[in-house]
């Protein structure tokens, strides 16, 4: 590792592996650390991504590719299934990925691109200059130095706390981190093709809990419930252990995975002087479905690709980063984060009931396009008589 | 003040995301906490595997 770099990335994730691989390739000096000693482990993820937005960023690879999705069931807390199935039969609709072989694809692409890695090496503190942030005291394996930087991406994750290092309130409210628990099992009977999601207060309060196959008799089994929904004796493992137990009892498991997931609003603004936030630590998850690796790339991309335009020009001070803030904010992303956002409120507040009758409405659905918006707004079609309910909703989407 | 039951704890990083103290940092697989810490017992919540617990100093 040298003492100084056009760009610094802290975290090795698909958020700060793109942005690492998008700055190497416009000819910047980079280097991304990673405090974990491997990249991609341990996983911290459900593994789902839809196919379309992944292509964006990478050709598909069947060696980080667990299982492909070709329909969605949600069951409601009574037993009701409801199919999302895409209008034209064979089309697959998503992947489930191995994030431990896709992650470390993603950060051999940086390497190749050009940009220094570094594992097993966390960013301790930033170093500020006059306010700005140009740099970061580096530990690696012991040893502390210095790391000087035109600007820094913050890729932290969940924890998020080099902005907060920076002055930048990252605290998730307890409402609205989603305490999660997942088993990798095997020895399951189950569609190796479907995802399924599982709703209601005594399965997954304020939150789902999933089902994401990983081959044919493997999957992800997990859950999240809010924090306040969390409690001794009612943590997101004791209702995943009870779900398991009741649903897959000759199941095996062989890995056993915790995290957490943000479903907030974004930061109110994810630039400072220097330093650009991207991905989970700027909270940019989808509040309602929980997923993050898509919106990680993209503003990782992003954070790059204006870095890059501010450090060639000499001026990487937060009024010449605010594009980056902006545009996500602008982009089809941040209009759908703000819209999944107000969605997700009004779905937690459902009763079981409601959920019931909105499940029974409703057995099957073709969706033309594969997204929540459509399920949403087929839902409101075929529910007049939960219209009053449903009006928080109608406004949010219209 | 916290206690940390590092047997049971999976180092997910849950409880350092909702610490309003920023008294959390996860390093690789070891959980720590700092004098910033006020008993707030949030981050006891998020946890979802009840790793985390505000006990009485005599409990330590």
């Amino acid at each position: 590792m040298k003492d100084r770099y056009d760009l610094l990335i802290i975290g090795g994730g698909p958020g700060g592996a793109i942005a690492a691989k998008t700055a190497a390739c416009k000819g910047l000096s980079v280097c991304l650390v990673e405090k974990r000693p491997a990249i991609g482990v341990p996983v911290r993820c459900a593994e789902g991504i839809g196919k379309d937005i992944l292509q964006q960023f990478i050709e598909p690879d069947e060696r980080w590719i667990s299982a492909e999705i070709d329909r969605a069931i949600l069951v409601s807390p009574d037993g009701t299934s409801m199919v999302l199935e895409p209008q034209h039969a064979g089309n697959e609709v998503g992947y489930v990925l191995d994030r431990k072989i896709f992650d470390r694809e993603l950060v051999w692409q940086a390497a190749a691109a050009g940009a220094d890695i570094a594992v097993k090496t966390r960013a301790v503190a930033p170093i500020m200059e006059n306010g700005k942030v140009s740099g970061a005291t580096i530990e690696s394996c012991g040893e502390v130095k210095n790391v000087r930087a035109e600007a820094v991406i913050a890729a932290d994750g969940v924890e998020s706390k080099f902005a907060r290092w920076c002055g930048i309130d990252t605290t998730v409210p307890l409402r609205e981190i989603m305490s999660c628990a997942q088993y990798l099992m095997t020895n399951l009977t189950i569609d190796p093709h479907a995802t399924v999601f599982y709703f209601g207060n005594s399965i997954a309060p304020e939150g789902y809990l999933w089902v994401f196959p990983k081959g044919e008799r493997s999957a992800n089994v997990g859950i999240g419930i809010t924090g306040r929904k969390s409690a001794p004796g009612k943590r997101a493992k004791d209702y995943l252990d009870a779900f398991v137990r009741s649903h897959f009892p000759d199941g095996r498991t062989i890995e056993c995975i915790v995290g957490g997931v943000s479903v907030c609003r974004p930061l109110p603004c994810t630039v400072a002087d220097g330093l650009l936030i991207v991905g989970d630590a700027a909270r940019v998850v989808d509040p309602l479905t929980g997923g993050g690796i898509f919106n990680a790339m993209y503003t990782g991309q992003l954070a790059a690709d204006v870095a890059a335009g501010a450090i060639a020009e000499g001026n990487t001070l937060k009024e010449r980063l605010m594009p980056y803030d902006t545009t996500w904010r602008c982009a089809k992303l941040g209009k759908n984060l703000e819209r999944n956002y107000k969605i997700k409120e009004f779905f937690i507040g459902l009763s079981d009931k409601k959920l019931n009758a909105l499940a029974q409405s409703v057995s099957k659905i073709n969706l033309k396009e594969f997204s929540t918006l459509v399920l949403v707004k087929e839902l409101i079609k075929r529910n007049p008589g939960l219209i009053l309910d449903l009006k928080a909703l109608k406004d949010a989407i219209s | 003040m916290l206690k940390i039951h590092r047997e049971i704890c999976g180092y997910c990083g849950a409880c350092v995301s909702v610490c309003p103290e920023g008294a959390l940092e996860l390093i690789d697989a070891y959980l720590t906490v700092d004098l910033k810490c006020k008993d707030c017992s949030i981050c006891t919540r998020a946890c979802p595997l009840g790793a985390l617990e505000v006990v009485d100093e005599g409990q330590v």
